[in-house]
C-alpha cells in the first residue's frame, strides 16, 4: 500500500502547482459569482431605504442619513470595492431586515440544513446503493429503471407534501410539525433524498454494467471469486469512483432543494433565510447566500477531484491534468 | 479503457436501447398530447369551472361528479388541473425555447471565438453553472420581482449555461468536421458557413436536451410557483394547487395528491421521450 502511495506521488508531477492551479480556479469562480452578484442585484427596483425602515414612514432628511450610513451615495465601483475589501476581511455585511451582521445570520442557520443535508446524503447513498445492487437482474432492472424515472421526475416538494399525509397524519410515525430530535428530521431528509437517490442510482446501474464488461472481471473470476464477492469488491469500486464525480451536482441539488423542503416542513435553516430574504429585498444577505453557495461548490470539487484520484489512481498521473 | 472494452459497453449500450419499450413512448407520447389538447381546449375534457367557487361542494372525496375531488372552496380539482395544464406548460415550454436560444447563441459564440473570447465566456458558464439551477431562478426572481413572466425568465436564465455549455462542445466538434472544411475551402463565406453548416448541426444533443428539459422546466416553475412567487391565487397553476391543498393535507389528501401526480406524469413523459430521441440519435451516429 505504501509502495503504492509512493508510486502515485512520484507520477503525479509538481502537486504544489496543481493545487495553486485548483485554489486560484476557485478564487474566481467565488469572486466571479461575487462581482456578477453585486452588480445583477442592484438591478432590483426601488430604494434600498424601503427595505431598511420597513413600513415606518420617515423623512427625507432621515432617508438621506440612512443611505449615507449605508454608504449608499457612494459611487457605485467604490461600493463593489468597499465590498470586495469586506469580503476578504470574511465580512459579509449588514442585514437590511435584520439590522445584523449577514454571517451572523447565516451561522445561526446552518446548522439544520447540515443536518438535514448530511441525513439526506446518507438516505440517498444507502437507498442507491441498494436499488444499484438489486436492480441488476432481468426482472429486477426494469423495476428499479422505473422507481429511479420517478424518483427523479417527483416535484421535490411534492413527495414532501406526499410523504407528511401518508407517514405524518396517517400512520402517525413522525411529528408533522418541526421539533426537535431526530424524528422530525426524517421525513424531510427522505424528501430531499429521493430525487438524488434516483440519479445515483442510475449512475450507479450503468457502472456496475460498464465495469462488468471490463477484462479484469475475467481475471477476478478466474481467481475463483464468487459473484457477491466481484460485485462488492471490484465492479462496484469502479462505479463508485464514477458517481464521485456528481457529488458536486448533488449538494447543488440539495441546497436547491433544501428552500422547497424547509418551506414544506416549516423548518428553520438556510433555505428559509434565502427565500426571506428573496422575498424581502435584502440584498446582503442574497449576496452572502450567493457567496457561500459558491464557495462551498468550489469546496466540494476540490474535495471531489481529491476523492476522485483516491478511487482511481490513473486520474493523479501527469497525463490526466496536462 | 481498452478497445476491447469500449466496444464491450456499446454494445451492452445497444442492447438496452433496443431493449427500450415501445409500449412506455407510446403512452408517453400520448400523455403529453392529451396535456397539450387540455391546454388548448380544456372545455373536451371538463365542464366544470376551475375558479368560481362553491361553498356547498367544499372538499368532497374523489367520486363521481369530480374525479380528483373539490377544494376548500368547492372548486373542482379535476378542472383546475386541466385549466392549469396551459400555464404549467406555456412556462415549461417557453422557458425551454428561451433557454434553447439563448444557450445556442453563446455557446456558438464560444465555440467559434479564438482563445480570449472563449476562454471569458467559457469562464463565465462555469461560474454561473456554481450555482444550483433553483437558487438560480430564486436569484432572478429576487431581482426581477415575483410573477407568472418571471417564473418563465428565470426558469429559462437558470438553465442557459447547461445549454451554453452542450452548445459550446458540440460547436467545437462540428468546426473541425469535413464539411466545413469543404465549405470553408469552397469558398462559403464564414456567416454562411456557421449558419448553413455549423449551427443546423449542433443542434441535434440541444433538442434531445430540450426535450428532457421541459419537464425539468415545469418542476422548477411549479417549485417556485408553490413557493408564492409566481401566479396568484386563484389561478390553477399546479404548484399553486399544491400549496393551497398542503393546507388540507390531513382532511382531503386529494388536492395536493393528484396535481402532483399529473406533474410526475407529464416529466416522466418528457424524460421517456427525450431518452428514445437520444438513443436513435446515437443509433444513427453509430
Amino acid at each position: 500500500m505504501t509502495a503504492h502511495r509512493e508510486g502515485r506521488a512520484r507520477r503525479s508531477g509538481r502537486p504544489g502547482a496543481r493545487l495553486a492551479g485548483r485554489f486560484g480556479g476557485m478564487i474566481l469562480v467565488v469572486w466571479g459569482a461575487a462581482t456578477v452578484g453585486f452588480f445583477s442585484l442592484r438591478l432590483i427596483p426601488g430604494d434600498p431605504v424601503n427595505v431598511l425602515v420597513g413600513l415606518g414612514n420617515v423623512s427625507q432628511r432621515v432617508r438621506d442619513q440612512i443611505r449615507a450610513d449605508w454608504g449608499l451615495v457612494d459611487p457605485l465601483l467604490l461600493q463593489y470595492f468597499h465590498y470586495l475589501g469586506r469580503l476578504l476581511q470574511g465580512d459579509l455585511g449588514t442585514s437590511y431586515r435584520m439590522q445584523q451582521p449577514v454571517a451572523a445570520v447565516i451561522g445561526q442557520q446552518l446548522a439544520p440544513t447540515m443536518q438535514l443535508m448530511g441525513l439526506a446524503i446518507s438516505f440517498a447513498v444507502l437507498l442507491a446503493f441498494g436499488s444499484a445492487l438489486l436492480g441488476r437482474g432481468r426482472r429486477t432492472g426494469p423495476v428499479a429503471g422505473l422507481l429511479e424515472l420517478v424518483a427523479v421526475s417527483s416535484p421535490t416538494f411534492w413527495i414532501g407534501l406526499v410523504l407528511i399525509g401518508v407517514f405524518g397524519f396517517g400512520l402517525g410515525w413522525f411529528p408533522v410539525v418541526a421539533t426537535a430530535g431526530f424524528g422530525a428530521l426524517v421525513l424531510p431528509a427522505v424528501t430531499l433524498a429521493i430525487p438524488v437517490a434516483g440519479i445515483l442510482s442510475q449512475v450507479l446501474r450503468q457502472g456496475l454494467d460498464d465495469a462488468a464488461a471490463l477484462p479484469f472481471v475475467d481475471t477476478v473470476r478466474a481467481r475463483g471469486a464468487s459473484q457477491t464477492r466481484l460485485v462488492l469488491r471490484h465492479t462496484l469500486r469502479h462505479a463508485a469512483a464514477n458517481s464521485v464525480t456528481l457529488t458536486g451536482y448533488i449538494v447543488g441539488s440539495l441546497l436547491g432543494g433544501s428552500v422547497l423542503v424547509e418551506t414544506v416542513f416549516a423548518r428553520p435553516g438556510l433555505g428559509r433565510v434565502a427565500l426571506n430574504a428573496i422575498v424581502n429585498r435584502d440584498v446582503p444577505v442574497v449576496l452572502g447566500i450567493i457567496v457561500l453557495a459558491a464557495v462551498s461548490f468550489s469546496l466540494v470539487n476540490l474535495l471531489v477531484d481529491f476523492v476522485a484520484d483516491r478511487l482511481d489512481p490513473r486520474l493523479a498521473t501527469e497525463q490526466a491534468y496536462a | 479503457m481498452s478497445i476491447l472494452a469500449a466496444a464491450r459497453s456499446r454494445t451492452a449500450r445497444t442492447r438496452r436501447v433496443t431493449r427500450m419499450p415501445t409500449p412506455a413512448l407510446w403512452v408517453a407520447a400520448g400523455f403529453l398530447l392529451l396535456l397539450l389538447l387540455s391546454a388548448l381546449f380544456p372545455r373536451l375534457f371538463t365542464g366544470a369551472d376551475a375558479v368560481r367557487t362553491d361553498i356547498d361542494a367544499a372538499l368532497l372525496a374523489p367520486g363521481p361528479g369530480h374525479p380528483f375531488g373539490t377544494d376548500q372552496a368547492g372548486r373542482d380539482v379535476f378542472a383546475r388541473v386541466i385549466y392549469g395544464s396551459r400555464y404549467s406548460l406555456a412556462i415549461g415550454f417557453g422557458a425551454t425555447l428561451i433557454a434553447l436560444l439563448a444557450g445556442l447563441v453563446i455557446g456558438s459564440l464560444a465555440g467559434l471565438m479564438r482563445r480570449v473570447g472563449d476562454g471569458v465566456l467559457s469562464r463565465a458558464i462555469e461560474i454561473v453553472m456554481a450555482f444550483p439551477e433553483f437558487l438560480l431562478a430564486l436569484i432572478v426572481i429576487a431581482i426581477i420581482g415575483p410573477g407568472e413572466a418571471s417564473l418563465l425568465i428565470a426558469v429559462a436564465i437558470a438553465v442557459i449555461p447547461s445549454y451554453a455549455r452542450v452548445a459550446r462542445v458540440q460547436t467545437l466538434v462540428v468546426k473541425r468536421a469535413g464539411y466545413v472544411e469543404a465549405a470553408r475551402t469552397l469558398g462559403v463565406s464564414p456567416a454562411v458557413t456557421v449558419l448553413r453548416h455549423v449551427v443546423p448541426n449542433t443542434l441535434g444533443p440541444l433538442l434531445v436536451m430540450a426535450t428532457m428539459g421541459i419537464g425539468t422546466a415545469i418542476t422548477a416553475a411549479a417549485g417556485l410557483s408553490f413557493l408564492g412567487l409566481g401566479p396568484k391565487p386563484p389561478i390553477p397553476e399546479w404548484g399553486l394547487i399544491l400549496s393551497e391543498g398542503r393546507n388540507f393535507l390531513a382532511t382531503a389528501w386529494w388536492i395536493a395528491v393528484f396535481p402532483g401526480i399529473v406533474i410526475t406524469a407529464t416529466v416522466v413523459s418528457t424524460s421517456v421521450l427525450g431518452r428514445h430521441l437520444q438513443a436513435s440519435a446515437a443509433g444513427r451516429q453509430r
